[in-house]
């Protein structure tokens, strides 16, 4: 399998996930989204380290990993407490800062 | 690919089926065993009418499962909860696949290892698939509708992320002294014959860690938060009947085997016992090393047992603490320990010696901070009668 | 056809099929449920590439721990109940997927034609066998990238504070 598959693989998932952030509304699928896309940028960086023949781009791909959870984890503390003031998730709706 | 001897792919095959159905008959031995070592413990006599000594009474409850009313509740969501037991039990018999049950045999002149597939990443692929194990008990707990299988979902979500860091840390250790491998045949293999050889001794803290965890991620005594009968009925099962609750039995009882397994690999000397494994033709001490491996395991399993009828159930914030702020620390001090001693001593001895030194240090510790800050009482959250222990969790 | 092609093909549809599905069920329990699904054809497409430790970290941290966390807060904030009701209009919708498409089409072209004069396309065709071990990446984490490494574990101690004081904050007020 030559690289251009998996870039374009990665492609049309970033695609999906650029998407999903458009067109949903809960902050939760909208985090997924965020997720997936940083998942498509993975599977570019391993497809590239594969055809370079060197293990930097999944060192990156650990990286990102880590950079993920710790935003998960903040992000879905974030939601957490806007649930609790407002009761929602909408994103269209947390919105009393907005002029 | 194409010049894999038929010798290879046959024993491959004979392997996976031997493997499955011990697997399973394991279940059956370990649900008769539990309530007859139960019995026992409590001066009763457990069940004893069907079969010689009741064995067969795991067969009697299997064809009462099986004849049972499949029932699905109404205001179930049925998809999920139909998928629920099976994602469950699925995790519990593919990772059995790398673990390593004896040495090897030699047939037809090919040496075939005792083991399905020797990955180089075997550790890592066995945290892979314990950590999915979840998902069946929380999305069972989730689909049931019911405020107790949810909070039963809850509290096992929660437990399972907490203790599967002590897990995987319990591990490290062994990785440092084991060379530059990630796999279960060469951590048994690199663990000598005698007892003072194994990991046990070396990484003893590590190993009351793992071990602890290990109870933990199976939901067993005194850690099945998600299923406290006197609290949540039966917690994340309480909707389901017939095979369906079968299935959520069985992949218990097979996550315990397969911990035990795991644990008889990294930390007990897998199949080595005294240079016994190495008597006999290369058949026979193939054979033997299974053996060996099997009374190892069926010995931690008695363990899991002796545990879970002696202990009571933690409380949730006890849960939690001991989890994070007992465990953790002590596992993280293992490692550091560890490290050091090794580069600095390169010596076994010292290792195990300071591993032990330092966690009772930083045991004695950080219990006594545990214990001077008496544990406030847990906050009620009078808005949300639902969740309260959940909230509890991230507070 | 051989093995690679046809794993990469199965592979591929799943994580395509799953990411899809992410964003159209309207409960976010199957959503998070689709988005495993495709993580794992992810680890799947990472075996085919040879990197094994990578394919066992995905599973480990996306399938184990993070949907984890995301199916807790999901049953914590009891979502299924009161699903979003302001969903964004048709047109927009249509708009947000035209623009879509456009982007996948951009990214397609980047990816077919621009790669031809760099250093990957040439390294391509020779290369292709090394396989990656957990070994050379440690060894490359703990030297080359040691400052980064360390880094990220100021990240995640950074976020583990976050999150205490965030969620620390909302107890108090409530009592």
């Amino acid at each position: 399998m030559s690289l251009e598959y998996y870039l374009v693989l990665s492609a049309l998932l970033f695609t999906i996930g650029v998407i999903g952030v458009l067109i949903r509304r809960n902050a939760i699928i909208i985090f997924m989204c965020i997720e997936l896309m940083l998942n498509a940028a993975n599977l570019a960086f391993v497809a590239i380290s594969r055809s370079l023949g060197e293990a930097t781009g999944q060192v990156f791909v650990f990286f990102v990993m880590t950079v993920a959870a710790a935003e998960v984890a903040i992000g879905l503390a974030i939601i957490v407490s806007v649930f609790k003031h407002r009761q929602t998730v909408n994103v269209d709706e947390v919105n009393s800062l907005k002029g | 690919m194409e010049n894999i001897p038929l010798v290879l792919i046959i024993s491959s095959l004979v392997k996976i089926l031997i493997i499955v159905h011990l697997l399973l008959i394991g279940v059956m031995i370990m649900i008769w065993a539990e309530r007859r070592v139960s019995g026992w413990m409590q001066d009763r006599l457990g069940p004893n009418r069907v079969g010689p000594q009741g064995l067969l009474q795991p067969v009697a409850d299997g064809l009462k499962f099986l004849f049972k009313e499949d029932l699905i509740p109404d205001h179930v969501d049925k998809p999920l909860y139909v998928m629920a037991p099976a994602m469950l039990l699925v995790p519990a018999l593919v990772a059995v696949a790398v673990v390593p049950f004896g040495s090897s045999i030699t047939v037809l002149g090919h040496e075939i290892p005792l083991q399905i597939a020797d990955v180089n990443i075997g550790i890592l692929y066995i945290l892979a698939i314990t950590s999915l194990g979840v998902y069946g008990v929380v999305l069972g707990a989730w689909a049931s509708n019911n405020k107790y299988s949810l909070l039963g979902g809850l509290r096992s979500s929660a437990q399972m992320i907490s203790y599967e860091l002590t897990l995987g840390l319990g591990i490290i250790g062994i990785l440092m002294l084991t060379g530059n491998t990630l796999s279960l045949r060469t951590i048994a293999i690199e663990q000598g014959a005698y007892p003072w050889q194994w990991n046990f001794l070396i990484h003893f803290p590590a190993f009351l860690a793992f071990t602890t965890a290990m109870f933990a991620e199976t939901n067993r005594l005194p850690f099945d938060l998600a299923e406290a009968e006197q609290e949540l009925v039966a917690g994340y099962h309480t909707e389901y009947s017939s095979m369906k609750f079968a299935m959520f039995f069985m992949a218990e009882y097979m996550n315990m085997i397969v911990g035990s397994a795991v644990t008889v690999t990294l930390f007990l000397g897998g199949w080595h016992f005294f240079g016994l494994e190495n008597m006999g033709g290369p058949v026979w001490s193939g054979i033997i090393s299974f053996g060996i491996f099997f009374v190892k395991t069926a010995i931690f399993l008695f363990v899991f047992i002796w545990v879970r009828w002696t202990l009571p159930r933690f409380r949730y914030d006890q849960l939690m603490n001991f989890g994070w702020k007992f465990l953790l620390p002590v596992a993280l001090t293992s490692i550091v320990v560890t490290g050091t001693l090794w580069i600095t001593t390169n010596s076994r001895l010292i290792v195990g010696i300071g591993n032990v030194v330092s966690a009772f240090i930083v045991a004695s510790i950080v219990a006594g901070l545990l214990v001077m800050r008496t544990p406030k009482p847990a906050i009620q959250d009078s808005d949300n009668r639902l969740t309260p222990t959940a909230l509890d969790a991230i507070e | 056809m051989n093995a690679e092609q046809i794993l990469f093909i199965l592979f591929g549809a799943v994580s395509l099929i799953g990411a899809i599905a992410v964003i159209s069920f309207r409960h976010p329990i199957y959503s998070a449920l689709s988005l495993i699904v495709t993580f794992f054809a992810q680890a799947g497409l990472f075996v085919l590439l040879g990197a094994h430790f990578v394919a066992a970290v995905q599973v480990i941290v996306y399938a184990g721990a993070i949907m984890v966390l995301f199916l807790f807060v999901i049953m914590l904030l009891n979502l299924g109940t009161l699903s979003v009701q302001g969903a964004i209009g048709r047109k927009l919708k249509g708009l947000a997927i035209i623009l879509g498409i456009l982007f996948a089409a951009e990214g397609i072209y980047i990816a077919v034609n621009a790669l031809n004069d760099t250093a990957v396309a040439s390294a391509e065709s020779g290369a292709a066998a090394v396989t990656i071990t957990t070994y050379d990446i440690g060894e490359l984490l703990f030297s080359k990238y040691l400052l980064p490494f360390e880094v990220t574990s100021l990240i995640l101690l950074a976020a583990l504070i976050g999150v205490i004081v965030l969620v620390k904050r909302e107890g108090q007020e409530e009592n």
